[in-house]
């Protein structure tokens, strides 16, 4: 045993410093002589990235997982250019919701100085963005050091989230549309109709095969806008009667799920699913049985936006990043790897040229279809409270009757009495018997 | 007979457990992301090699979960000895104390953990993880090597002591080899829970200090990629070769035992 | 060395402990005990906690099931094991362990895989023979199935580390003595085994408690578990104090089902008898 464990110490103390050197090699490429160097990507001011060079910068992006070009079947690798093209290097790490990124920086608050983030890129989702501004979180951009902003489509720039486009600039958006199987649905005899609504998720004939959203704030969305209402509603009568007919819904659902749409919808395990336009484009490409339909009520458009966490010790290096990530080419390859829509201008007429028609009329809805869309903003804390409570109570099945039986506090407590009273007369009984050895 | 069914059963319970670990691989070879099957592919090793992402994390991984579980073999093994040897009444209480670490979901032990380091100021990084990782790692530690500490013969230590061993000596020589497997096992499920650890680390990692499986779950909006398959592919691989390669070569050496024994005896 | 100097060794854990573990506790029972925004006494956590006591139940009473299974299996698979020659021994060891080196979450999805109803492996399998097909994903089975899968080497190595060391000539004598092979097995292999079966028991039922991802992949929503509860009010509602109230009530549920659970142990007979 001792040899095996040894043997594996030794190996993996082998490995660690190949794959080091398999990490690094990269950020060696960088000493190049910068007049004549052909860099892996085009950008329109070479200059403006050489001023970094050689002062030992390190930026620290925070990001979605799997959510930048990153080299893997030929596409560019974004972070690589970026290091090679300024020099400075970048240490790059994932988060999986905006509430866990939330989680993390709102813990980097010293005393009264406020915030200060270890982090000098992060790239949160509307609502997040205007919760973190609010709360002093992010650091006010300054646009002089961004000059590809002229790129960035302004209908998306100055949402209700960042009225003044003061902290972010927006790097993909898209929409939350209905993905169905539609030769199960022709198997049934169901009107392609029935899909193009938020109705299709109550729909008795699809019960057992529909899958909805895990995430509170997502599957609410859907619910108020089958009943007509603001999917930003502070109204607490509005948001009971949607968790109402959340409840109802249950029985008809397979499971909520979240990242686990596209093998279920791709390997056929459910019919129908509300999903984001970009990957239900994935989706189709993969099993083409598949299809997408924009619901006739009111559906989410969400943007995703980067902003340089408050108390960056980078912060002009942090703009350079952004500045970078709105070339033209990197928001290609990146628009191209997510398969979201892209803001950018450029990029949009480059990515369009190439797509199909089907294709472009689910990522680039035309102005009639997005003038039902609505994007989400911050909630306040009582609303969010509601939304998290009715949610967890849902998914746990606990109905509105049974809602807060105060008996069971005393009756747990006896219970947990008794069965301590319990344990103690088992040990009195245990000493007892020990006392005849 | 019975040998066969102990083979037979052996068998089932190791299909059982390797199942999801073949279908895991199968899907390294395919040609398209997630769960649905399009065609044999190599594609993915070759991404694999690319990945700066991925391949910094297993770095890090390896280095957190040594010396993590390394560190916290040493401090189990001995907090084990002290509580073996503590009054009855203390010795429940600190045991109960010990499952603490345990019971508590992740997410508490990682906020908490993340609410304690950011308050002594501590930045988080690859000190942080190794002190949450220690946390979770020394209880099971301590709970595999208890049980062989209350099979041990307490005379054979006071005899090593009155042929003249030092108390250190009659520790080294006489217990630790008595209670090896489980300091042994203890090491091996420290660095299994290490490796895998996802709640704690993602709270107190910082921004170089990454592992895979924060990599992994960070892929919560798009299809897992096989890349990840296809680096546990590899992983498992090594493992079973080293596994192999010993095996062989400690079979080889009992052979040759037993030989010269015989050559002895003749 | 005496036992006084041997307590010293585990001083080190204990201020590690202390820091560690009672430390952040002390944080869970101040927030639980607080108000969120006053920061004041209240006990409304505590009662709004309460209301999840049924899924409380529900998660013990899964991972009871499970750790029952687990030893179930794990028991005559150690018992094996310690028979086998030595060099075996020690490959089995790193063959149990080394499943749980690939990442948790893609062994979950290779599970999902096999489990699903239409494209599922199994399924494939039952229908090739022509049996009907299972619905196996979203039950409690399927939970268990994840719990037992997830926490079985924690139960095999225990048991087999304390099995290696059991003496035979106990075995033996019980049978010279008369006993049949049930009654050696219950009146010797097992109370010679038990300090194995609490590690093991405790290693297996406390995490599988607390367990929330499984639960949310293999059993779906309608088998949400308290571990999942925990998780969205610290994340999604920002709402420490809840949390922290649901885990301090998933603590002395734990602590109570654990201080049963070891009334069995017979380590004061242990004692005396010695």
């Amino acid at each position: 045993m001792k040899k095996i464990i040894s043997a594996l110490l030794v190996l993996t103390l082998f490995c660690v410093p190949f794959l080091a050197s398999c990490a690094t090699e990269f950020e060696e490429d960088g000493e190049i002589d910068l007049s004549e160097a052909v860099y892996e990507v085009e950008v329109d001011d070479v200059s403006y990235y050489a001023k970094f060079r050689d002062k030992n910068i390190t930026l620290n992006v925070y990001n979605w997982g799997e959510y930048i070009s990153d080299g893997s079947e030929g596409s560019v690798d974004v972070i690589g250019a970026f290091e090679e093209i300024s020099g400075i290097n970048v240490n790059y790490t994932n988060y999986a919701t905006n509430e866990d990124m939330y989680t993390k920086l709102a813990n980097d608050k010293v005393g009264q100085e406020g915030y200060s983030s270890v982090y000098d890129i992060i790239i949160p989702s509307d609502y997040m963005i205007a919760k973190m501004a609010e709360e002093g979180m992010l650091e006010e951009l300054n646009y002089d050091n961004i000059p590809n902003i002229k790129y960035i489509d302004d209908q998306y720039r100055f949402e209700a989230f960042d009225p003044e486009g003061k902290y972010s600039v927006p790097y993909t958006w898209g929409t939350v549309g209905i993905i169905y199987n539609k030769v199960k649905l022709e198997e049934q005899g169901i009107p392609v109709e029935a899909v193009s609504t938020w109705d299709v998720f109550w729909d008795e004939r699809f019960k057992g095969q529909i899958l909805m959203f895990s995430n509170s704030r997502d599957a609410f969305a859907i619910g108020l806008a089958k009943l007509g209402y603001s999917l930003n509603t502070e109204n607490h009568d509005e948001l009971y009667e949607a968790a109402k007919i959340m409840r109802q819904q249950k029985r008809y659902v397979q499971t909520y799920v979240m990242d686990q749409i596209f093998d279920k919808m791709q390997l056929e395990e459910a019919w129908v699913a509300p999903y984001y336009a970009g990957d239900a484009v994935t989706m189709i490409d993969a099993n083409p049985n598949l299809a997408f339909a924009y619901p006739t009520e009111t559906f989410n458009r969400f943007i995703d936006a980067i902003c340089i966490p408050k108390g960056s010790r980078n912060k002009e290096a942090a703009e350079a990043f952004i500045n970078f990530l709105c070339e033209t080419e990197v928001a290609v390859a990146n628009c191209e790897y997510i398969c979201y829509s892209t803001p950018h201008v450029e990029a949009k007429d480059i990515v369009l040229d190439e797509m199909e028609d089907w294709h472009r009329a689910i990522a680039y809805p035309d102005n009639e279809t997005l003038s039902r869309s609505e994007s989400f903003v911050n909630l306040t804390r009582d609303t969010n409270d509601l939304v998290v409570e009715e949610w967890n109570d849902i998914i746990i099945g606990i109905d509105e009757n049974s809602r807060f039986n105060k008996a069971l506090v005393p009756v747990a407590i006896i219970v947990s009495l008794g069965l301590i009273i319990l344990i103690i007369l088992m040990r009195i009984r245990r000493a007892k018997k020990l006392r005849y050895y | 007979m019975k040998k066969f069914f102990s083979k037979f059963y052996v068998a089932l319970v190791l299909l059982f457990m390797y199942i999801p670990i073949f279908v895991l691989i199968a899907f390294s070879f395919n040609e398209s992301k997630g769960r649905n099957w399009t065609g044999f592919s190599f594609k993915w090793y070759g991404e694999l090699f690319h990945d700066r992402t991925i391949l910094g994390a297993l770095g890090n991984t390896v280095i957190i979960a040594v010396i993590a579980s390394l560190l916290a073999t040493v401090l189990g093994t001995f907090a084990a000895i002290g509580i073996h040897n503590m009054k009855k009444s203390t010795r429940s209480i600190v045991k109960n104390i010990n499952s603490l670490p345990l019971i508590n979901p992740e997410i508490v032990t990682g906020i908490s953990l993340m609410i304690l380091f950011s308050f002594c100021r501590i930045s988080r990084g690859f000190v942080t993880m190794i002190l949450a990782h220690i946390t979770f790692c020394v209880p099971t530690v301590v709970l595999s090597v208890l049980p062989k500490l209350r099979q041990i013969n307490k005379n054979v230590y006071e005899a090593a002591l009155d042929l003249g061993c030092t108390e250190w000596q009659a520790f080294f020589k006489v217990i630790l080899p008595e209670i090896m497997p489980g300091v042994i096992s203890g090491f091996l499920m420290s660095l299994t829970y290490s490796m895998d650890d996802f709640v704690i680390s993602y709270f107190t990692s910082g921004p170089q200090s990454q592992t895979l499986p924060i990599v992994i779950h960070s892929i919560t909006r798009k299809p897992m990629t096989p890349k990840l398959n296809a680096l546990s592919t590899l992983i498992f691989l090594v493992v079973l070769l080293v596994l192999l390669a010993s095996n062989i070569k400690s079979s080889h050496d009992e052979k040759k035992k037993k030989r010269k024994q015989k050559i002895d005896i003749v | 060395m005496n036992n006084r100097k041997f307590r010293m060794f585990s001083i080190p854990y204990l201020v590690w402990m202390l820091v560690f573990t009672i430390i952040p506790l002390a944080l869970i029972a101040f927030f639980a005990f607080t108000d969120r925004d006053t920061g004041a006494f209240t006990l409304d956590n505590i009662q709004y906690a309460s209301k999840y006591l049924p899924v409380l139940v529900k998660s013990v009473w899964l991972a009871a099931v499970a750790t029952v299974i687990c030893l179930v299996i794990s028991y005559p698979l150690a018992y094996i094991m310690s028979k086998m020659k030595l060099n075996h021994q020690r490959t089995m060891m790193m063959l149990i362990m080394l499943p749980m080196w690939m990442n948790f979450l893609l062994r979950t999805y290779a599970w999902m895989s096999i489990l699903e109803t239409n494209s599922g492996l199994l399924n494939k399998v039952i229908t090739f023979f022509g049996f009907e097909p299972v619905n196996v994903m979203y039950t409690q089975g399927a939970v268990i199935l994840g719990m037992v899968y997830n926490y079985i080497p924690y139960m095999i190595l225990p048991l087999y580390t304390i099995m290696v060391k059991l003496d035979g000539r106990l075995i033996e004598a019980a049978q010279d003595l008369g006993c049949n092979t049930f009654n050696v097995f219950r009146k010797v292999i097992i109370p010679l085994s038990f300090p194995g079966i609490t590690s093991g028991v405790t290693m297996t039922f406390v995490p599988a408690v607390s367990t929330f991802v499984i639960s949310q992949m293999l059993g779906g929503p309608k088998n949400s578990l308290v571990g999942d509860l925990i998780e969205s009010q610290f994340i999604t509602a920002y709402n420490p104090n809840y949390g922290s109230a649901i885990s301090l009530l998933l603590m002395v549920v734990v602590f109570i089902c654990m201080g049963i659970f070891n009334q069995f142990d017979n380590e004061e007979m242990e004692e005396t008898l010695k």
